[in-house]
């Protein structure tokens, strides 16, 4: 994402990168002899005493409900236009004021939640599941697999972020004058994993390396397990960790991604309401209306900093050395 | 290190290849045709349409036409766009902008990054140590975009210490509110790889070593704790530099630079794959450069890595 805004995501990896592939090595060792309870088990301890953790998850399940249920939180259709109050400022009436169009602000605000957790969600699991599949073999295999795997995958992160969405969007989007809002949030959520997965791979397959030269490795394959099995049982479990922190700041990073892109207006699209939409909707109207560009922005970056919040909390969890 | 170079070199060429076929395909597969509407209400004629089909080799399959476009490209032409501008010109105009654009927001990320991470690794936890910490937070969940809009309308419309748009031929001095735009996300991730990365050396056993023979402590942090703290954050600051040249696209949009993000996206919409491909083939070198160029200062930071 530079991605800005670029490349949010592909920045948002090097610091989760960096430290947290190391922490598989680094706890195996720690965590056999005190105390029974596994990485996962003392992470969770950790956390529950964090405040940062605490308020993080607060807001997501917040987030989360209000995607969930936007009914209960307005009973105004965020599509609904009335010239009349374009661009009135809050009131009791609607409590974020009305869009360029009359468009009640408060109301498009809590139906864009949905798209815009959608797209994060699924593209943080299309790009941690395709990244995590390619890196375990690459780590797993080695030698001219790893070397293909490694090679194709920086064909992707050659490409600039925003400019690669971009080109991909258009190509697909250039024979729809309206496409319909299922296939746009597809679109945008594809583009979204095809740049993104390397960073995962990447990650994964770093951790495999070293996952594959523990002795509990050995051990299943001198007692003849398969290579499906290892993969899956053995190291699977003991790569999780890193990706799993990476995928949380990802997450975040990705509904910001959304927003730049629909602001750059190849993204989400009407009918379909998203917090980027909303942003870009308001760039003309600024300086006049600022309530336009703050409110939206303001729920964007709250959840976006929720994510990214919580994947800082789980990593320090995790990572034995600050301990 | 010769052979270690010439290995490097050779494996960028597939990567390069690579990266360059896909968005050759991608913008060459646009459907539609390019010269719909190119000549007013009348369409072209047919004599021309051919003409350009058969200059652009609109005829060949697109994996022929691409290693033509290659062919053309080692030997310096960009090719032309359709109203004949050579596309070699275009860049020209742009690209020193965008460079200068993404120069600044990496001098401007480095300086406060580095700063922000030095302090705060060398200081340890305490009030500066959280302010940083919390600071970029909120600015990694800030998107570029509104960063810029709320810089351009406090700075520039309501305090009016800046212009909220930057001229043509933009100054230095006009740059540095978009260039901290620009990097502002990047400028956060180094703070953060700093302070960690001198966190985790400070009791690292060649620094106690140096402390322990009586080394005067300025010279252990800046010869060695500093030295090897900053091979993580030189890796992101090389790599960030392609990274803020692709990502300009949207600060351009909002400060109204003319560069090469406000030329790609035109010739995305009017589909001028010519120039597209110019452009992200210009850029995906200087990622492949730039990440290269990384990896060989590993070798002049870190004693411990030789390459031979």
């Amino acid at each position: 994402m530079t991605e800005p805004a670029d490349s949010p995501h592909r920045v948002a990896v090097a610091s989760a990168a960096g430290e947290a592939t190391a922490e598989v090595v680094q706890s195996a060792p720690t965590k056999k002899n005190e105390k029974p309870r596994g990485l996962w088990g003392d992470a969770w301890l950790d956390l529950r005493r964090r405040p940062l953790f605490i308020i993080a998850s607060a807001i997501i399940l917040v987030v989360l409900f209000v995607a969930a249920f936007p009914g209960l939180f307005t009973s105004v259709d965020p599509n609904v236009q009335d010239l009349y109050k374009a661009r009135d400022l809050p009131s009791a009436d609607a409590w974020f004021g009305y869009d360029n169009l009359g468009r009640d602000l408060w109301s498009r605000a809590i139906y864009g939640t949905r798209a815009s957790i959608v797209v994060g969600l699924l593209a943080t699991l299309l790009t941690v599941l395709l990244g995590s599949v390619v890196g375990l073999l690459a780590g797993y295999y080695g030698g001219w697999v790893d070397n293909v795997l490694s090679r194709f995958s920086e064909i992707f992160l050659g490409l600039p972020f925003v400019l690669g969405a971009i080109v991909i969007l258009t190509t697909f989007n250039a024979g729809v004058a309206v496409p319909s809002g299922a296939r746009v949030i597809t679109q945008v959520v594809l583009s979204i994993a095809v740049l993104s997965w390397p960073m995962a791979m990447r990650i994964m397959r770093s951790a495999a390396i070293s996952a594959k030269q523990q002795d509990y490795v050995k051990a299943a394959r001198a007692l003849g397990a398969s290579a499906p099995r290892i993969i899956l049982r053995h190291m699977l479990p003991n790569c999780l960790a890193p990706v799993m922190v990476y995928s949380t700041i990802a997450l975040g990073a990705f509904i910001g991604a959304e927003a730049t892109l629909s602001f750059l207006g190849i993204g989400l699209r009407f009918p379909v309401v998203s917090w980027g939409l909303m942003i870009a909707d308001s760039r003309n109207y600024i300086q006049g209306a600022p309530h336009l560009l703050l409110f939206p922005a303001g729920f964007l970056v709250i959840t976006v900093l929720a994510f990214v919040m919580l994947g800082d909390a789980v990593r320090d969890a995790l990572d034995p050395k600050q301990k | 290190m010769g052979r270690y170079l010439l290995r490097r070199l050779l494996q960028l060429i597939p990567v390069f290849i690579g990266t360059t076929l896909i968005i050759y395909l991608l913008v060459w597969a646009l459907p539609g045709d390019p010269f719909a509407g190119k000549c007013g209400d009348r369409g072209c004629p047919p004599t021309y349409i051919a003409e350009m089909r058969e200059k652009y080799n609109l005829d060949d399959p697109l994996i022929v036409q691409y290693f033509k476009y290659l062919g053309k490209l080692l030997t310096g032409d960009f090719g032309e766009t359709y109203a004949g501008i050579k596309v070699g010109e275009l860049i020209q105009n742009a690209y020193p902008t965008t460079i200068k654009l993404a120069v600044v927001a990496l001098i401007i990320e480095a300086l406060i990054g580095l700063a922000a991470g030095i302090l705060t690794g060398l200081r340890g936890r305490g009030f500066l140590d959280n302010l940083v910490l919390v600071s970029t937070l909120f600015l990694i969940s800030l998107p570029v975009f509104v960063t810029g809009f709320l810089l351009q309308i406090v700075l520039g419309v309501q305090l009016d210490i800046i212009k909220p748009t930057v001229s043509s031929e933009p100054s230095i001095g006009e740059l540095i509110v978009p260039g901290f735009v620009l990097g502002s996300l990047s400028m956060a991730y180094v703070a953060r790889l700093t302070r960690t990365s001198l966190m985790e050396n400070r009791r690292a056993d060649y620094v106690r070593t140096a402390t322990a023979k009586g080394l005067e402590p300025r010279r252990v942090i800046g010869v060695h704790l500093l030295r090897n703290s900053m091979i993580p954050v030189i890796t992101f600051l090389g790599t960030d530099l392609g990274a803020l040249m692709g990502g300009a696209i949207v600060t351009e949009g909002v400060f109204n630079i003319r560069g090469i993000g406000g030329l790609i996206y035109k010739s995305i919409l009017t589909k001028e794959g010519t120039t597209v491909t110019g452009i992200v083939t210009l850029l995906v070198l200087v990622y492949l450069l730039m990440n290269l160029l990384v990896d060989l200062l590993y070798a002049v930071l870190d004693p411990r890595i030789r390459y031979d």
